[in-house]
């Protein structure tokens, strides 16, 4: 059956044509001008009907899909076209795919994190799709004297009843004249062609021939080039600058200082890069200078405050904890990490008279545009903003300080600057994950049923760090979770899948635990709580039960749970970003050392669009949670990172990545996002698989650092 | 600054830049060829490799004073119309996310099927090791070095 679906009056809500002649959509996703036209000839450009913000089509055939949103690896740059490029029926070969530049007429939440551009823009996207359907299917009828009804669209053509066809190209101008829908179908998923298929990625070519596409690659003439020297130490300010050295050195135009900063202005990096070592700067004193030790005490003292912010409170917890029959508490703790995205920070700006042009790698180019607008003082709308491709984020980007600083450069220097962050500026320069501590505590009856519950969470400038309303909350009846942070010099920011990338782990080896104690297979324990959430269920339950069980059976059958007698297998599962994934992780007892052989995701993100990049992302995802939970380390002595480069951060490499083998749910919802929600489970799964090969329990990341896995390698496996 | 003359993808090119330039920011600042790229600078992670008379090479560790007239290929030289067999296998398996750390991937896996066109894993293991994913796409990566030795001649 098709989806009817009104078209939203807001996303409709003027409809004229552009100054070439092409059909205009009145808001946001629907004017037309600003299509990135550096691409096309100016007598394509004319001819080209624009049908709305994401699309437009030549008369030669070319349809041009516009994708608004950062493109940083998540593959949003191919999975949005697809989606419209579905509804519009068209040849996938003949769709051309276009970077936006920021727009916040045409488009809205351009931006992204929190998994969140597909969730927000699928219904939108369809529509702009279908819409042009409709019209190109309408001016065929108009043409051809027959009912619209008597045609269909299909791999972009209409096509009589007789056989004729007429492609999108030659129906484009007449399609500008045809009155915009004020209702259009959907298709039924069972109509898909491109949604659900494996598309590879739209800039695979241009990225495997090293074409420039990413914020560093941004040279132009006349353009200079800058470093910027920052504090080292967190509660550290610039108290004094010598540059004269600096000054004197080769390529060196300038050497400017604004807030903390020491910019070095130059004719090329490298000189730059070595003038700033010359310069002679004195920092004094502003906040409390921290060490990772200072942090292991606040940790203790904060676990047992008495003034704690209460996050959820079911039941009553003290009466539970006073008549249980055995009460388990342990401690969780994680480090700080930096992001590190390959690409490290950069941004070029040019601050003119009559308006400033910034160009680069955001996560968040609106956000961007207007602090900049703020710090210089002028209109959002006299600053342009390009976006190029990220070489990473995974949060890092979505934060505009290095945006600022070139724009607060080049507005010093009244000139066109590219700012360039070496890795040490980068791992030095914060904004990392915040270290956190964790105390679960469970009480647990006679029967081994866990009748109360107990989280807090103490973090580093971590705001809330836990979830109060995700798993187990709902299927216990007396539940206290509450929180307390201490505030630093150190600078925290959004890590991918912020605070569930590490509170998943400890709260799925805190269940595993337990659940041991109970004298329970451990996926079953979760299933029993699952089920006595959705038969009686305490307060608010904010995730969606079944479709938990669903990814737990799913990881249970595709991991032959409980059936492989020479492995120990770990099992977790979590709800983060509206999605769900469940992992098993496995391990080989090889000569007494365990060995990481495999592990597999059971992953519920409702529909699909790309087989290919989704399968990746959640890959990828496990990858990056596995080398962060085994690795990933950023440690501070007097306020400064002790870890500067990858040469003492260590990141997963090549050959310590075990087998993944990835599922997915196939339940037909509304897509929910797929970002971020297959990392967080993966550090629990591979600490209770560890657990159960070696009777070792890990409490702490990086893993690898604990004296439970001295002398562990874990294997090397490709 | 002093006046070198080097061999890139075939050309000989003239710059003027201090004679210890790394030869990643010759080729990105001075050249225009970006396609090599900076991660590191400290020879960790593999972004800015280059394959100096065939083998792989660190471009951000390596100063221009030091490359005398040995050749050098950027992954814009690997082949005229991006068609090597590992840009065709990258293509095929659907390997970057992000793509930042391709190119140096896609040149430490040129340089060692040249050599070694039919590599066992450990080989593979070995050549790859120095190259970072933060993507994680490492799987990928393996199956199209494997895919790409098919298509060796």
């Amino acid at each position: 059956m098709e989806t009817l679906t009104k078209t939203n009056r807001r996303d409709f809500l003027k409809l004229g044509l552009t100054a070439g002649g092409g059909l205009m959509l009145g808001f946001n996703w629907n004017s037309a001008s600003a299509l990135s036209m550096e691409a096309m000839s100016a007598e394509t450009l004319a001819a080209n009907v624009d049908f709305n913000s994401y699309l437009s089509i030549s008369p030669e055939d070319v349809i041009t899909i516009f994708s608004p949103n950062p493109e940083l690896g998540q593959n949003i740059k191919t999975s949005f076209p697809m989606i419209v490029a579905e509804e519009l029926d068209a040849d996938w070969k003949k769709v051309k795919v276009v970077q936006a530049n920021l727009d916040s007429k045409k488009y809205e939440r351009q931006l992204t994190g929190g998994s969140g551009a597909v969730p927000h823009s699928w219904e939108r996207l369809r529509k702009a799709g279908a819409t042009a359907r409709h019209m190109l299917v309408e001016a065929a009828a108009k043409r051809w004297k027959v009912s619209s009804e008597k045609l269909t669209a299909s791999t972009g053509y209409v096509i009589h009843p007789y056989g004729q066809k007429l492609t999108y190209g030659e129906l484009a101008t007449e399609a500008a004249q045809i009155p915009v829908p004020t209702e259009v179908k959907l298709k039924d998923r069972k109509d898909f062609k491109i949604i659900g298929q494996a598309i590879h990625n739209v800039d695979n070519h241009e990225m495997v021939t090293g074409k420039p596409l990413y914020g560093l690659d941004f040279y132009r003439d006349g353009m200079l080039f800058a470093m910027i020297q920052r504090p080292a130490q967190f509660g550290m300010k610039l108290k004094s600058v010598d540059s004269a050295a600096a000054k004197a050195m080769q390529g060196i135009v300038d050497v400017v200082t604004f807030k903390n900063n020491v910019a070095v202005v130059g004719k090329s990096t490298w000189e730059v890069s070595k003038a700033r070592k010359a310069l002679k700067i004195e920092y004094e004193k502003e906040g409390d200078i921290e060490s990772t030790s200072d942090h292991d005490r606040i940790f203790k003292e904060l676990l047992n405050s008495k003034e704690a912010t209460v996050r959820r409170q079911d039941g009553d917890v003290t009466a539970a904890f006073k008549s249980a029959a055995q009460v388990i508490s342990r401690e969780y703790q994680c480090p700080f990490l930096s992001h590190s995205p390959m690409e490290p920070m950069n941004f070029f700006a040019h601050v003119r008279e009559d308006g400033v042009e910034l160009v680069g790698p955001s996560q968040t180019p609106d956000m961007a545009r207007n602090a900049t607008a703020t710090l210089l003082g002028i209109a959002p709308d006299k600053i342009t903003l390009e976006l190029t491709r990220l070489g990473g984020g995974f949060g890092r980007r979505l934060k505009a300080d290095y945006v600022l600083e070139a724009a607060e450069l080049s507005s010093l220097i009244k000139a066109p600057v590219k700012v360039t962050w070496t890795r040490e500026d980068d791992m030095m320069g914060g904004s990392y994950r915040p270290a956190v501590r964790y105390r679960f505590e469970a009480a647990l009856d006679a029967k081994g049923n866990m009748v109360g519950y107990k989280l807090r969470g103490v973090g580093i400038n971590a705001g809330n760090p836990t979830r109060e309303d995700n798993f187990p909350s709902g299927a216990v009846e007396n539940l206290l979770i509450d929180s307390v942070e201490h505030k630093s010099p150190i600078t925290t920011g959004a890590w991918r899948a912020p605070i569930t990338n590490f509170l998943a782990f400890a709260e799925q080896a805190f269940l595993d635990e337990v659940a041991l104690v109970a004298k329970k297979d451990p996926v079953q324990f979760r299933l029993e709580l699952l089920e006595k959430a959705k038969q009686s269920p305490t307060g608010a339950i904010k995730y969606d039960i079944d479709r938990m069980v669903g990814v737990i059976k799913l990881a249970v059958e595709k991991s032959g749970w409980g059936q492989k007698k020479n492995l120990a297998q770990g099992f977790s599962v979590y709800f983060s970003h509206r999605s769900y994934v469940a992992q098993v992780a496995e391990i080989e007892m090889k000569n007494k050392m365990p060995v990481l052989k495999k592990m597999y995701a059971a992953a519920d993100c409702g529909i699909v669009i790309n087989q290919s990049g989704a399968r990746q992302q959640v890959m990828g995802g496990m990858v990056d949670g596995l080398g962060h939970a085994l690795y990933g380390q950023l440690t501070f002595k007097d306020g400064a990172a002790e870890q500067k480069n990858f040469n003492n951060y260590r990141l997963i490499r090549y050959n310590e990545v075990p087998d993944v083998e990835v599922h997915f749910v196939d339940n037909g919802i509304d897509p929910t996002g797929l970002g971020e929600p297959a990392l967080p489970p993966t550090g629990g799964a591979v600490a209770n698989a560890i657990f159960k090969a070696t009777g070792k329990r890990l409490y702490n990341q990086p893993f690898m650092k604990q004296e439970e896995m001295k002398g562990v390698t874990l294997g090397e496996k490709m | 600054m002093a006046s070198y003359s080097i061999n890139v993808n075939g050309k000989t090119q003239q710059v003027d830049v201090l004679p210890d330039t790394p030869l990643l920011w010759v080729l990105r600042d001075s050249l225009g060829l970006v396609g090599t790229k900076f991660g590191c600078g400290i020879a960790q992670c593999g972004a800015c490799t280059v394959h100096l008379n065939g083998t792989a090479v660190r471009s951000c560790s390596m100063p221009v004073s030091a490359i005398g007239d040995k050749k050098i290929t950027t992954i814009e030289g690997l082949s005229e119309k991006g068609d090597h067999p590992v840009q065709q296998a990258w293509q095929e398996i659907d390997v970057p996310q992000c793509g930042y750390c391709q190119a140096g991937q896609i040149m430490s896996a040129s340089a060692l099927l040249a050599k070694n066109p039919k590599p066992t894993e450990e080989q593979i293991s070995a050549a790859m090791n120095g190259n970072i994913c933060r993507c994680g796409t490492y799987h990928r990566i393996k199956e199209a070095v494997v895919l790409a030795s098919t298509k060796m001649k």
